[in-house]
């Protein structure tokens, strides 16, 4: 027997990510700066770290319930309802999930499978398409564009409904693109989806950093709640990625069909990090505001740098990604960011690596040091008048 | 009539406070002081000349004192020698213990002088080059002063945290390479 053969031929088929390569490369380099990883550069802030560490020196080792601590949903019950006007019963409709990954995951495996199409308009986090695949459903991507500022609309999404369309993942703000949508962004958008039955899992896990003004989620639409899985999380807002620690928000039916999967497959999520998410939605905001106020100041800096050597950038109002156009350069995507890395040790990740319609672009994060962000646009420059001068 | 004084008073009280710019430059100067006027405009977003005019501001009402650097002298193997002295005083009629701590805080070697609530009176950080000119300096200059009554000494040891910088601090990024 090959094991090989033995594998189901959609997980075959899935791709790896295509960021990998590149990581590989920069692992061996010195003086290299990376503009690749997407997580806080911030350490968790202190007061999060030491409810982790108590619980543990409390013996508090146990397992909780399948949902998550109830003082947890009860916590993410009030924020939602402070920060976001979405009320949910935290008996019934949160799941505290490891990750939003997780949630993701669950979500799909919760409302699609073989036959089914799920719309997952691109650029976009990596791990929907993928996902949608391991459920065995087709996903449809819908390529977004640079001239809308990498929004939704409608007549996109209507072009790619069919009666075997079954869901939608969108996410905003968004991971690569730094795009953000308003509220009259998704009146038509709205009014497409009222009457379909089709779900929507909202990915919100960059809620917390949007600098125009308030999130908004879709959910926050009456006739939209009743259809809308909102996923949403500690990684990004409280810089908490290796706790592994999100939660999912929805209608009660669906929500114990997910905690189902939830609790066959993963039983709880860590406890210790539930604790400390306790913790960050207690007492966390303030240090949460001060990331959320210098990732604003590194965005202008990096947006500014991009624009001024002539590779033009949208002003990304969400997320800690800018996503500059390269195509003044005559590279394509992998090239402009396989010669960055090697002539100028600057990690960058080619834009379609989040979707073909990505390609032409680059995602460079902000999550790093304004004395990184000042040296990597000074070496980007030199790299961009070296080519065209070429 | 008390109508109108109150306008007066009230833009009196925003003159003597700092905007919300103000307040962001300074967030951002209280971090990083070298930063540039150009740069200082990209990250809030304003006119450069409008930032240049603020910092003006701010150092013209001497709500910006000093720009400092925060140094790891042990590191720089410079012979410091920092000592925190509580320092009780009587105070003076008329005058409290600002007259008392006039007089500390012109001494050079005095880097911080403050009044304190609590057990003492007066907070004062002394550098030397040794522990023995430190002594001394409290021995022979501060504790005679009029109206000093007593003199604790400590001397700092190691330093682990100052001005809101933890020392000794990798600064090398340990985030693994992930994909997402």
């Amino acid at each position: 027997m090959n094991i090989k053969d033995m594998i189901k031929p959609y997980i075959v088929n899935t791709p790896p990510s295509g960021i990998r390569k590149y990581f590989d490369l920069i692992n061996e380099m010195k003086d290299a700066i990376s503009l690749g990883i997407g997580e806080p550069d911030f350490e968790t802030p202190w007061c999060i770290r030491e409810e982790g560490i108590y619980s543990l020196e409390k013996g508090k080792t146990f397992y909780s319930s399948n949902a998550g601590f109830i003082e947890l949903r009860n916590e993410i019950a009030r924020y939602m309802e402070n920060r976001f006007k979405l009320s949910y019963d935290p008996t019934s409709e949160i799941l505290v999930t490891v990750g939003g990954s997780e949630a993701i995951d669950i979500a799909l495996r919760t409302f699609v499978g073989p036959g089914d199409e799920v719309i997952v308009p691109e650029p976009s986090f990596v791990a929907y398409k993928g996902c949608v695949m391991f459920t065995g459903a087709t996903p449809v991507p819908v390529e977004l564009k640079a001239e809308h500022r990498f929004k939704l609309q409608p007549d996109q999404i209507l072009e790619a409904i069919t009666e075997r369309t079954k869901a939608i993942v969108i996410g905003y703000p968004n991971n690569p693109t730094g795009a953000t949508m308003d509220y009259e962004d998704y009146v038509a958008i709205v009014e497409v989806l009222k009457d379909k039955d089709i779900i929507v899992l909202s990915d919100e896990l960059y809620a917390e950093l949007n600098y125009k003004g308030s999130h908004v989620s879709i959910a926050q639409f009456p006739e939209m709640k009743d259809k809308t899985i909102v996923i949403n999380g500690f990684s990004k807002a409280f810089a908490m990625t290796g706790w592994r620690i999100g939660f999912a928000c929805g209608p009660k039916d669906a929500l114990e069909q997910m905690k189902k999967i939830h609790q066959y497959a993963i039983m709880c999520s860590p406890t210790m990090a539930q604790y400390a998410a306790i913790e960050a939605l207690k007492n966390g905001e303030g240090e949460m505001r001060r990331m959320v106020d210098e990732y604003n100041r590194r965005r202008r800096v990096m947006t500014d740098g991009f624009n001024k050597m002539g590779l033009s950038c949208f002003e990304p109002f969400g997320a800690f990604y800018c996503f500059p156009d390269i195509r003044s350069t005559g590279l394509s995507s992998d090239a402009f960011c396989e010669r960055l890395l090697t002539e100028e040790k600057v990690l960058t990740v080619p834009g379609n690596a989040f979707g073909a319609c990505g390609e032409g672009f680059v995602r460079a994060t902000y999550a790093t040091s304004i004395d990184n962000i000042r040296e990597a646009l000074v070496r980007i420059k030199r790299f961009v008048e070296r080519v065209r001068g070429q | 009539m008390r109508k109108l004084k109150t306008p007066g008073l009230l833009s009196k009280r925003i003159l003597k406070g700092v905007c919300h710019m103000q307040k962001e430059i300074l967030e951002v100067l209280k971090k990083n002081s070298r930063i540039t006027v150009e740069e200082l405009a990209v990250m809030l977003n304003r006119e450069a000349q409008d930032i240049k005019a603020a910092i003006a501001d701010l150092e013209e009402k001497g709500i910006i004192i000093a720009y400092n650097t925060v140094i790891d002298w042990e590191k720089a193997e410079c012979d410091i020698v920092t000592a925190y002295i509580e320092v009780k005083v009587t105070p003076q009629r008329g005058q409290g213990f600002d007259r008392v701590a006039e007089r500390i805080y012109q001494y050079p070697q005095v880097v911080a002088c403050s009044l304190m609530s609590g057990g003492f009176d007066l907070f004062v950080v002394v550098e030397g080059k040794t522990m023995k000119e430190v002594a001394l300096f409290v021995a022979e200059k501060l504790a005679p002063i009029e109206y000093v009554l007593s003199c604790a000494t400590h001397f700092v040891l190691k330093k682990y945290k100052d001005n809101g910088v933890i020392f000794n601090k990798p600064c090398k990024d340990e985030r693994e390479a992930v994909v997402l």
